[in-house]
């Protein structure tokens, strides 16, 4: 297996020409003993990929790098292995080798992937928790990046669930990026999920990375959500991947004057599905339940519990953040009575302080 | 007579010293002889008094002069010395009657052809000559107002050292002509028209609800105040206009405030006494001992210029480290000390603080769609603060940008006039409930202060102890709460804290917990 991992590790031969070269050759232990002049007859390898090949035999460390791999527990799943996922088969431009911390996707369920921008509002947050969270319920197994912002909160509303998430990183696996998410990490990891990349450990996470991972992404998932992003952001790559794959492509819509979900909006307007309630989504994958949404009996709750002064000024809250100053100028209380209702609210847990003064609905 | 001395003054720090002018002209050699621990620029006075004596149309025979500054062990520093020493020369010379120069304060610098120049620092000394027991001083013209703020005491302001000499030989100063009271009163309208027109009024200020009960708060209990805004919310209007709302200072505190700025030379030569409380605002750039004062022969700092008033600091984030954890000494015990091998000095610096920051390094968080800042960038941002500087911080409120509805909003906002005397009414109230304490605000409660003067009942404990778990706060954090709901209670009349007066206070607590520490 060492010598498929120095075939593996081979920087600057696309995945397809090693995968040629190995059914040519059968073994990768035959493609490091192959003498130079037969190297050289090889036609789909041009004069720079053979040089390439030429160089990395003359490095040795090769097997050390695969003790120490094998020691951090990642896994080594070339193309050709039983375990490598199927759903990655399928797609074009399919990575040579997966490594896998944990376990990999459970070809049996369903996969979905949440994305979003790294920069999102509490919106997209909450939203991307919400989805998360009732897929998983049902068994979903939820699919992204531990990317900042909506990734995050992806993973975290599956890992509520009790359910399982895998992130692909463009990373080495044994790399966590960005550096807080240390405890979502874990947190994968520890309820049964995986982090998988198709770069050898100890990678660093370069920016050009990045866009080839959504490929996986989209490429281990049934469906790709989308649940904020701009016009120009990365998860549209994601999006044109994912199309490209065949996979079902949903957005979450925004309000339409929301720069953070213009992204979202257009592909509406382009044909994705609409997300309106992850119930509407289980029901199209035939996984639905009759339970009552958890939105419907929040809003109970807070019928029942607010003061009408208390409710005036909660409902003039959103998941966009809003400044006191806002909130007297839509209520037209006093400032003094305004800032005391904020903070009973907050004391209750109903809404939350996202900056100084900048009040959102809570999750919860 | 060939000795002679006058008594002048010089100033260390803020203290003022006394020093005796001392000068023999005797037979011998005409030379011209200075000691006693001079400056460069006290020895060149030589020059400039000899000449100046001549330009005045005196006689300067060609004798032996010595001249002594006296105690030796005080470094000598200024030109404030000149016409002390051109006195006691002409004294020595008999020109004028040694009985004049007794019990007389004499200070000035001289310009060679014998004219008298404004000195720094006059306030101080006459109020010190005062208290030792002299009744006459002799100061330039332009310091003669300065001078005449001390009550009991004959100030005369001469232009020249003719002047000075024809006044000697008299033997009198004329009583100082009381100002009428009109006179006073259109003086105090001068300054106040010109003052007003330096300092924004709070019914300029439009919109802005949440900062401008945050100021009134902060006034009123003399509470530190932080504002977080966007560039362009109004920050700098609103500390400006907070300096408008302080209540007027007392007689005592004026003075105070004007030795400081006599010190350093600031005060203004019609009207110096300084009637307005001050507002400093310092840029960002600024040095430690600009700050705090410093130099080798240490001089108040911005800190004491903003002693009695406001001192702002905008941009706090870009303010260096080192610089900003220099005022937690002053702001605690109100004063600063400044120490050197030959002696420590301590200035006041009793201000209050206000600071303004962006809530990010673009300004626009947390607005997303704006904001193009990553977590990480607006923690290093927020990190260059340190904590126990904000500490020290008991409001923290958001300065929100301003809407054009605000800006057309016909109903006229109050104004700082209206403001004041809310205010005004409240720092009575304090000043009664800590009468014969060190306390003088409720900012300066200390924790172990709290329980006596913040009782909070049942309701407004289980309130608390909710809170702190909620929000995340520190026992620290929980103080400044209570100190702030002491002053919001205040301000509604009340003695006994109530919940909505913590509810108010817990709105503008410091922003710890997930902004700070995310």
């Amino acid at each position: 297996m060492k010598y498929e991992y120095w075939l593996a590790c081979i920087h600057g031969i696309t995945a397809q020409k090693k995968m040629r070269l190995r059914e040519c050759m059968k073994t990768a232990e035959t493609i490091y003993y192959i003498e130079e002049t037969q190297l050289r007859s090889i036609e789909f390898l041009n004069e720079r990929e053979q040089n390439r090949l030429i160089q990395a035999k003359q490095q040795k460390d090769f097997e050390d790098e695969y003790k120490k791999m094998c020691e951090k527990e990642i896994r080594f799943i070339p193309y050709f292995s039983a375990e490598y996922p199927g759903k990655l088969k399928e797609i074009p431009d399919n990575p040579y080798a997966v490594y896998a911390k944990g376990s990999l996707p459970d070809p049996q369920r369903k996969k979905a992937a949440i994305i979003g921008a790294r920069r999102c509002s509490p919106y997209g947050e909450k939203y991307a928790m919400d989805f998360a969270h009732a897929l998983a319920g049902r068994g979903v197994e939820i699919i992204s990046g531990m990317a900042r912002g909506v990734d995050g909160m992806g993973h975290r509303g599956a890992l509520l669930a009790g359910g399982r998430t895998f992130a692909v990183l463009g990373c080495g696996v044994d790399v966590c990026y960005p550096r807080e998410h240390i405890g979502l990490y874990v947190d994968i990891l520890e309820q049964g999920g995986g982090i998988l990349s198709e770069y050898p450990p100890g990678t660093a996470p370069l920016p050009q990375n990045f866009p080839a991972r959504n490929r996986i992404i989209s490429g281990l998932s049934d469906a790709v959500l989308v649940m904020e992003a701009g016009r120009k952001s990365g998860s549209l790559i994601t999006v044109d991947m994912a199309l490209e794959q065949g996979r079902d492509v949903y957005a979450l819509p925004g309000p339409v004057n929301s720069t953070l979900s213009a992204g979202c909006n257009h592909l509406i307007r382009q044909g994705a599905g609409v997300l309106l309630n992850p119930d509407d989504f289980l029901a199209e994958w035939n996984l639905g339940g009759n339970e009552a949404s958890s939105g419907s009996k929040k809003e109970v709750k807070n019928e029942k519990m607010l003061e009408t002064a208390e409710k005036l000024v909660y409902s003039c809250l959103g998941l966009y953040p809003k400044n006191v100053d806002q909130v007297v100028r839509e209520t037209k209380l006093c400032i003094q009575e305004v800032l005391e209702l904020l903070v009973s609210l907050e004391l209750q847990g109903y809404i939350r302080e996202i900056s100084k003064n900048h009040y959102v609905v809570s999750r919860q | 007579m060939s000795f002679s001395t006058i008594l002048s003054a010089a100033i260390d720090g803020l203290k003022v010293e006394s020093i005796h002018v001392e000068a023999d002209v005797s037979n011998g050699l005409p030379v011209f002889h200075m000691v006693g621990y001079l400056a460069s620029e006290v020895k060149e006075a030589g020059e400039r008094v000899r000449t100046a004596i001549r330009n005045s149309g005196f006689e300067y025979p060609a004798k032996r002069t010595v001249i002594n500054l006296s105690p030796a062990t005080i470094r000598k520093k200024g030109a404030s010395f000149d016409l002390p020493i051109a006195a006691a020369i002409l004294t020595s010379l008999g020109q004028i009657p040694s009985e004049s120069i007794k019990d007389c304060l004499i200070i000035g610098e001289l310009s060679l052809n014998g004219q008298v120049r404004k000195v720094p620092g006059i306030l101080p000394i006459v109020m010190e000559a005062s208290q030792s027991g002299i009744t006459r001083c002799i100061v330039p013209k332009d310091n003669e107002a300065e001078g005449r703020l001390v009550s009991g005491m004959r100030v005369a302001g001469v232009r020249s050292l003719h002047e000075a000499v024809t006044l000697l030989q008299r033997g009198q100063i004329p009583e100082e002509r009381r100002r009428t009271d009109e006179e006073t009163e259109r003086g105090h309208r001068e300054t106040d028209a010109a003052d007003e027109e330096r300092l924004p009024d709070f019914s300029d200020l439009q919109g802005q609800k949440n900062v401008r009960r945050a100021a009134e708060i902060a006034v009123a209990g003399r509470h530190n105040l932080l504002m977080i805004g966007p560039p362009g919310s109004g920050k700098s209007m609103t500390a400006k206009c907070i300096a408008g709302i302080l209540p007027p200072l007392e007689l005592k505190e004026s003075m105070e405030i004007t030795k400081i700025y006599s010190v350093l030379g600031l005060v203004d030569e019609r009207s110096p006494l300084i009637q307005r409380r001050p507002f400093r605002e310092v840029h960002h750039t600024v040095t430690r001992a600009a700050l705090i004062g410093g130099g080798v022969a240490p001089r108040p700092g911005e800190i004491s210029l903003a002693h009695g008033g406001v001192l702002f600091l905008d941009e706090l984030p870009e303010f260096k480290k080192s610089v900003l954890e220099v005022l937690r000494q002053p702001l605690e015990e109100r004063e600063v000390q400044i120490s050197r091998t030959y002696g420590n000095y301590r200035f006041p610096s009793d201000f209050m603080l206000v600071a303004a920051m962006n809530p990010c390094p673009c300004g626009c968080y947390p607005d997303m769609a704006k904001c193009s800042c990553t977590p990480a960038q607006i923690k290093a941002y927020l990190d260059r603060i340190s904590r126990p500087f904000l500490d020290r911080i008991d409001l923290c409120t958001e300065a929100a940008r301003v809407e054009y509805k605000d800006l057309s909003d016909p109903h006229g906002q109050e104004s700082s006039e209206q403001i004041r005397k809310r205010i005004c009414a409240v720092r009575e109230i304090q000043t009664e409930r800590y009468r014969g304490t060190t306390i003088v605000s409720n900012a300066s409660l200390k924790s172990s202060d709290l329980k006596r003067y913040c009782p909070l009942g049942k309701s407004e404990n289980r309130l608390m102890e909710r809170a702190f778990d909620v929000m995340d706060l520190t026992a620290r954090a929980c103080h400044r709460v209570i100190r702030t709901a002491r002053t919001i209670a205040d301000l509604d009349g009340e003695e006994q804290i109530r919940e909505k007066h913590l509810k108010e206070a817990l709105g503008y607590r410091m922003a710890d917990g997930k902004y700070w520490r995310r």
